[in-house]
């Protein structure tokens, strides 16, 4: 359990209720509490009802995938929002001059700002992308970037996530039921939309297709019925109005890229794919793959195809990276950075390796690789003999591991057994990235259920709640 | 349409309309074995692994011939790739994996049906439900091809479903019919007989048809226009000639490439149906012709596989 301080989204630390949560406070308490508890069943249902259809994929064992919804909102006020926009665009903007430069002239590293082999040898690093001129030079197209509010009051990026991040359909679904449920609450204030999001995101797509394309074919590219996310596959293409294909379905033939449908080839622009880098062509990368498509690679190197995200973002995302990014920033575009990073020490270091080592049971140790809450050590809420065993793992590959302060991630009033509690969120905007860097108000809020739990991941017992930006 | 998708929706639609075409074929058995003789009891059962060309596959795992064991093995076997079981599940599989090409009623209506069919209690199946689990098989197979009908945006997916529902029908009719060449009447005698009607009209109940055949012929049971009514009487929605007017309707609206042998075939077998004269399809035999039908909406099902739904 982590206790100490933390940031109170709604309650301000007089306890007064925050100028931008009065309207739901109010609300909250006219309205008799049975009609909250029933609407609450109401939500339940319908997601359930929902859900089944959402949550049936996937599963043959039959067990479902149905991420729990909390219908009390998180509620950022606008010029608090458009100052995180303003930091949102001015990270992705560097990290996608980032990627440019190290698959080009690699001026960053000449400078030594970031060291070479760091780049270099990293494992997302793709040496197929050297010299790849990309439309409008965007590599990360979608990116999802993690925010956590610290008991300063400050927001934190903890991760950013530039490959396939996932979860916006969850943002637009969640907006969705409480309309449904709630429809006095948006009577009473302007909570700014977030429908038009798959709009942007086609619009984002087509923006990027190769410059010959006059009306570009846009395609989603799933692994399957059987991943985790197609229901967000399915669901984005069918609110794109596009294809969902898979692998299969796709063949090159004289240098472009095909679908085979009833009435013959027809020609993809445009793949959004939500396959990971090393799957996406057997004649390129993994050969056991049977979710890409032969000969990919060649086109998308003959600019005949573009793919968002581009091949070889991992290398920005990936954790020993992310020190680094304040540092693009000034770098790239000459700016002081708008969003705070966390403090962060590098193991490889032996410096920082040897504080690690001393002050685990204070820190969160991360692996540079791991993702969805795994390969992590929270120290303050892990037991001696955990920390003793992680210590040996580190001290095996420290090049692998980082360790941040344990931040107290903010926490938000939300709907438990026991009727309503604060509980701990984070906060994931997608900023879409072509020949604009569009995004929509708020991002998805994922709470972490459990009292104390820091872990918001939905892998590991994490809900999700409505995001507002209000005026 | 993504050939994936097509093929996806066109099997769908096979295989909900085969699983009611299973129950059909098992309830006019069921029917059949209360009028027949011990002796001529195995040939009774044998008749729908017959038509099915499932013997060989029955026989391997079964030592005896029962009712029972037949009904085991035609509507609960999961091994049994076409036996009403299968049949469901695939159905539901192939819904779920283009659940977003179809409407919410369409794969909720294939979902249902295969939640409560995994919840049917197999004795019931094969002893005293057997008449009511074949009726609730029909249900859902109506229900299913009404709420397609009634919700799917007029396109490609609803032109490969019907596609799929009335070549499969055909076939299944086809089969039906040719039940009667497998079934042995004790002696020649018996031809034109008491048990000889009782046979024609189960057969003529399984497809629904006794009624209509009343009122279409005010006649007597004859053979040759059961054999009319189920091959050439376009106004019953089972017959040979009902099944093509949809299945070239729906040919003529998908629009393809390289598609002319399919099509081309397609409106072959229409017109030839159209054309028939019962009278001479007994000269040549019914089993014969039968069996040319068969073989011909066989072919007609790989053409359209190469020319819409991609390699087997």
């Amino acid at each position: 359990m982590v206790k100490g301080r933390h940031y109170d989204e709604m309650h301000g630390a007089d306890g007064g209720v925050r100028a931008h949560f009065r309207a739901l406070a109010d609300w909250l308490a006219e309205t008799p509490a049975d009609r909250v508890a029933e609407k609450r069943r109401e939500a339940d249902l319908l997601f359930h009802r929902v859900g089944i259809t959402f949550a049936v994929y996937g599963d043959d064992a039959g067990a479902e995938r149905l991420i729990p919804f909390d219908t009390i909102p998180r509620v950022i006020p606008k010029a608090e929002w458009d100052e995180l926009a303003k930091g949102l665009r001015q990270r992705v903007s560097a990290l996608n001059r980032f990627l440019h430069d190290i698959y080009h002239g690699q001026e960053i590293l000449k400078a030594g700002v970031i060291p070479a082999e760091q780049v270099l040898t990293n494992e997302a690093y793709q040496v197929s992308m050297l010299g790849l001129e990309l439309p409008h030079r965007i590599y990360s197209h979608v990116a999802g970037i993690d925010l956590i509010r610290h008991d300063d009051g400050k927001y934190y990026v903890l991760e950013d996530n530039l490959r396939t991040p996932s979860g916006v359909s969850y943002m637009l679904e969640n907006r969705k039921m409480m309309m449904r449920l709630f429809p006095e609450l948006f009577a009473r204030q302007h909570v700014h939309p977030v429908e038009h999001y798959p709009g942007l995101l086609l619009e984002t797509l087509r923006a990027v297709a190769p410059p010959a394309a006059r009306d570009p074919v846009v395609a989603v590219l799933t692994p399957g019925q059987y991943n985790s996310a197609y229901f967000e596959h399915a669901f984005l293409a069918q609110q794109m109005g596009v294809e969902l294909v898979e692998g299969p379905d796709l063949f090159v033939k004289d240098g472009f890229l095909h679908m085979r449908t009833t009435s013959g080839p027809q020609r993809v622009d445009v793949i959004y794919r939500r396959v990971d880098d090393a799957f996406l062509d057997p004649l390129a990368f993994r050969q056991d793959s049977l979710l890409g498509v032969p000969g990919l690679l060649s086109v998308y190197r003959a600019g005949n195809v573009a793919l968002a995200n581009a091949i070889g973002t991992g290398v920005a995302d990936d954790k020993s990276t992310y020190p680094y990014v304040p540092e693009m920033i000034r770098f790239y575009l000459g700016e002081e950075p708008i969003l705070e990073n966390v403090p962060t020490w590098q193991c490889k270091r032996p410096d920082d390796l040897e504080y690690v080592l001393e002050k685990m049971d204070e820190l969160v140790v991360k692996e540079v690789q791991g993702s969805g809450g795994y390969g992590m050590l929270i120290g303050p809420a892990a037991k001696k003999a955990e920390i003793e065993s992680f210590r040996a793992r580190v001290r095996a590959n420290p090049a692998n591991y980082i360790a941040q302060p344990t931040l107290s991630l903010s926490t938000c009033p939300t709907f438990v057994e026991s009727g309503m509690a604060p509980r701990h969120v984070d906060l994931r905007p997608y900023v879409l990235s072509g020949k604009e860097v569009k995004l929509v108000p708020g991002g998805l809020t994922r709470v972490a259920l459990r009292e104390g739990s820091l872990v918001v991941n939905s892998s590991q017992g994490g809900g999700t709640k409505d995001t507002w930006v209000v005026d | 349409m993504l050939s994936r998708v097509a093929d996806r929706i066109f099997w769908m639609s096979r295989q909900m309309e085969r699983a009611e075409n299973m129950a059909r074929i098992l309830g006019v058995t069921s029917n059949l074995v209360l009028f027949g003789t011990r002796d001529v009891q195995e040939q009774n059962l044998l008749a729908p692994l017959a038509i099915t060309e499932t013997e060989e596959a029955y026989r391997a795992q079964h030592h005896e011939l029962t009712l029972r064991e037949l009904i085991e093995f035609m509507a609960l076997d999961e091994k049994n790739p076409s036996s009403i079981y299968s049949c469901l599940k695939w159905a539901r599989e192939n819904a779920h994996a283009v659940r977003w090409q179809i409407t919410s009623e369409m794969w909720e209506t294939l979902n249902a049906t295969w939640i409560e069919m995994r919840a049917i209690p197999r004795g019931r199946v094969t002893g005293a439900g057997a008449t009511q689990f074949f009726d609730w098989v029909k249900e859902r197979s109506h229900l299913f091809r009404g709420v397609t009908y009634g919700t799917i945006v007029r396109g490609e997916a609803f032109n490969f479903s019907r596609l799929g529902t009335f070549l499969e029908r055909a076939d299944n009719t086809a089969r039906i019919l040719d039940v009667k060449y497998h079934i042995l009447l004790p002696s020649v005698e018996d031809v034109g007989g008491a048990l000889d009607y009782y046979q024609w009209a189960a057969l003529l109940r399984s497809v629904s048809s006794f009624e209509t055949y009343r009122t279409l012929y005010r006649d007597q049971i004859f053979p040759i226009k059961v054999a009319h009514l189920l091959i050439l009487e376009r106004r019953m929605p089972r017959s040979l000639a009902a099944c093509f007017d949809q299945v070239k309707e729906a040919m003529g609206r998908i629009r393809g490439q390289s598609d002319s042998a399919a099509k081309r075939l397609a409106y072959e077998l229409h017109a030839r149906l159209s054309y028939a004269d019962i009278e001479e399809v007994f000269q040549g035999g019914l089993h014969e012709y039968l069996d040319g039908v068969l073989a011909d909406i066989s072919e007609l099902g790989s053409r359209i596989q190469r020319a819409y739904l991609g390699a087997v």
